[in-house]
């Protein structure tokens, strides 16, 4: 990507330089863990639905045993991840819209039970017809799941993450459905593997748009996705995510490609929340990110930065 | 509920349900009388019992305090700046020489230093970005229009952290859970002013009903712009601004982010709808991609 600095380093006034906004107190890796299964979860009960409407068992077990395990895994990153871990179930003690954390919450609780209820119905064959409704729900659930996380990070006082709210829920689609389709790819026998591949392209081709158009559109308050370690992390998912796409496409001619090709698109997801997360806090602790574009819509009213 | 989000809030407590709330609390903090003493940085931990956190020199200034933080609710900036040389007044002290002979400024000495002295404190902002994404409920609206966190509800979630734009509430490490300044909520419910604006010696630090301190910081500032003080201006008076104005306001004497504030705030939450609007348009391209990934050929 182009350079492109258009504020001189010295140009603006702070106190010592020190921050003004306060960076993410969350707990690495926890977080960044959680919004990768949860996203996972939710796309994959998406998935597993249609390898149900579709008969397609084998590929159906494997859904919602992603759907199941990430989003238990997930909860119980977030749950470590709380400063307070015993008081989690105050998450559901209010809901407010305004909140996409609680919204969140109130949607993760029903999916957990769901997801849980339709694998374990698929595993032991008790209630068929209930397990399927579970999944249903679940399904209905898991795009919310998988995308309210964009919402949670784009509401907050981080330019970085607020300027991109209008991106940010397509990355973390597109990177849902990359996952869930690439595990999938990985755990299906070929038979199967159809749906999950078709998936992971389409979300890997998604997440990568989605993420270069949001940076091109962050300008100045892109640096931190390009800096340190959240900046290697992206580049690195971008490659494997990139591949992961290429090799899928290639894999119905060239078998032995299609699980590395899952795992490259699971992979480049998961880098890509962790690069994301991360460069919260520098974007947080430089004061220029908030100085400079708040003065420069001062001076001049009619800005192209919102928010 | 007009301007829920984003705007004025005639009465930002009755909005939060509140029938007949007492008028709207806050601060005004005059930083042209303030004097570093850090008086009300004491004050505030002593009241509330704020844990020490004193680490070492910043070695940048008197400033050895920093950051507003969750064991720092009142935080005295201190900003040594070069200004031009002022016109020094004759005072008729005896000197060598002829009468009026050495009244020039010596070569190199056209530049004074000023220092800059600030209170800082949470805002208790109309649109309260901490307490509009709290998901437990544990920061709410006072029947002042203040902003206050229910500690035995705090789970420690850290979400308010980052909404804050003036990165004041932060997490206690070792506690996990979140603090900031309540203006002395225990206080002012029995009558009494904040322990910092009690400590304050100019009462540079004032307490008050909001449109009286409004009201008395225009007046001062007209009196400093008589004065010549061109620099001083008014922040988080303005209802009309990105927070809908604040609870705690300054008169500063110059730009906000020279005293590390941010110069024009906005309220994440502003943009909710729209934050909203986008993300349940992804979660039906998710849909569209789940049901796409099923046609075609049966492989």
């Amino acid at each position: 990507m182009k350079e492109t600095r258009l504020v001189p380093d010295a140009d603006f006034d702070s106190y010592y330089g020190r921050p003004i906004l306060k960076g993410p107190v969350w707990k690495q890796p926890d977080v960044s863990l959680y919004f990768f299964l949860g996203g996972l979860a939710g796309a994959s009960a998406v998935l597993a639905e249609g390898a149900a409407l579709t008969g397609r068992p084998e590929l159906q077990r494997v859904s919602r045993v992603l759907a199941a395990a990430g989003i238990t895994a997930g909860i119980g990153a977030l749950i470590h991840d709380l400063g307070r871990p015993a008081r989690f179930l105050h998450m559901l003690r209010v809901l407010k819209p305004t909140s996409p954390m609680s919204v969140g919450s109130w949607v993760m609780a029903p999916f957990s039970g769901l997801a849980t209820a339709a694998l374990v119905s698929d595993v032991t064959g008790v209630l068929p017809r209930l397990g399927r409704t579970a999944g249903i729900g679940a399904a209905v659930l898991g795009p919310a799941l998988s995308t309210y996380t964009a919402a949670l990070i784009a509401d907050t006082a981080i330019p970085t993450w607020h300027e991109g709210y209008r991106e940010l829920p397509f990355v973390f689609a597109g990177g849902a459905t990359a996952a869930a389709g690439g595990l999938a790819m990985v755990a299906t026998p070929a038979s199967e593997r159809g749906p999950a591949r078709r998936l992971g392209v389409m979300g890997g081709v998604v997440e990568l748009a989605a993420t270069e158009r949001m940076r091109r559109r962050l300008g100045p308050l892109d640096e931190p996705y390009r800096q340190g370690r959240p900046g290697v992390l992206l580049r690195a998912a971008r490659a494997l995510t990139a591949g992961g796409v290429a090799a899928a496409v290639l894999s119905p001619r060239l078998p032995v490609l299609a699980r590395p090709a899952g795992a490259a698109l699971a992979t480049g997801s998961l880098l890509t929340r962790f690069g994301l997360l991360l460069a919260g806090r520098p974007a947080a602790e430089d004061p220029r990110h908030v100085v400079v574009p708040q003065r420069a819509r001062l001076t001049e009213p009619v800005g192209t930065l919102s928010g | 509920m007009s301007n829920a989000l984003y705007g004025p809030v005639p009465n930002v407590a009755e909005q939060a349900g509140y029938q007949d709330p007492p008028p709207r609390m806050g601060f005004f903090t005059d930083t042209s009388v303030c004097i570093g003493c850090k008086a009300c940085e004491v004050a505030c931990k002593e009241w509330n019992l704020v844990p020490d956190d004193g680490g070492p020199l910043t070695g940048m200034s008197y400033d050895n305090t920093g950051a507003l933080g969750a064991n720092t609710w009142r935080h005295v900036a201190f900003i040594e700046q070069q200004v031009p040389a002022r016109q020094a007044v004759d005072l008729g002290m005896p000197g060598i020489g002829a009468p009026g002979a050495q009244t020039a400024a010596e070569p190199g000495q056209d530049a004074d230093i000023r220092w800059l002295m600030a209170s800082d404190v949470c805002k208790h902002c109309t649109h309260a970005a901490c307490l509009d994404v709290c998901p437990t409920g544990a920061l709410f609206r006072t029947e002042f229009g203040t902003v206050v966190v229910q500690e035995d509800i705090c789970n420690g979630c850290g979400y308010c952290v980052v909404a804050c734009p003036y990165g004041v509430i932060d997490q206690r490490k070792d506690d996990g859970r979140v603090f900031k300044c309540t203006l002395c909520y225990d206080r002012i419910g029995d009558g009494l002013e904040p322990a910092c604006a009690k400590a304050c010696p100019t009462d540079s630090i004032q307490y008050g009903e909001l449109d009286v301190l409004r009201a008395r910081a225009d007046a001062r500032l007209a009196e400093l712009r008589a004065d010549g003080e061109a620099g001083a201006r008014l922040y988080g008076n303005d209802p009309d601004d990105g927070v809908g104005g604040t609870g705690a306001f300054f008169l500063l004497l110059d730009e906000p982010e020279v005293y590390g504030l941010p110069p024009d705030p906005v309220v994440t939450t502003r943009n909710l709808p729209q934050i909203w609007q986008r993300t349940a348009m992804a979660a039906g391209a998710l849909v569209v991609l789940g049901v796409a990934s099923f046609l075609g050929r049966r492989s």
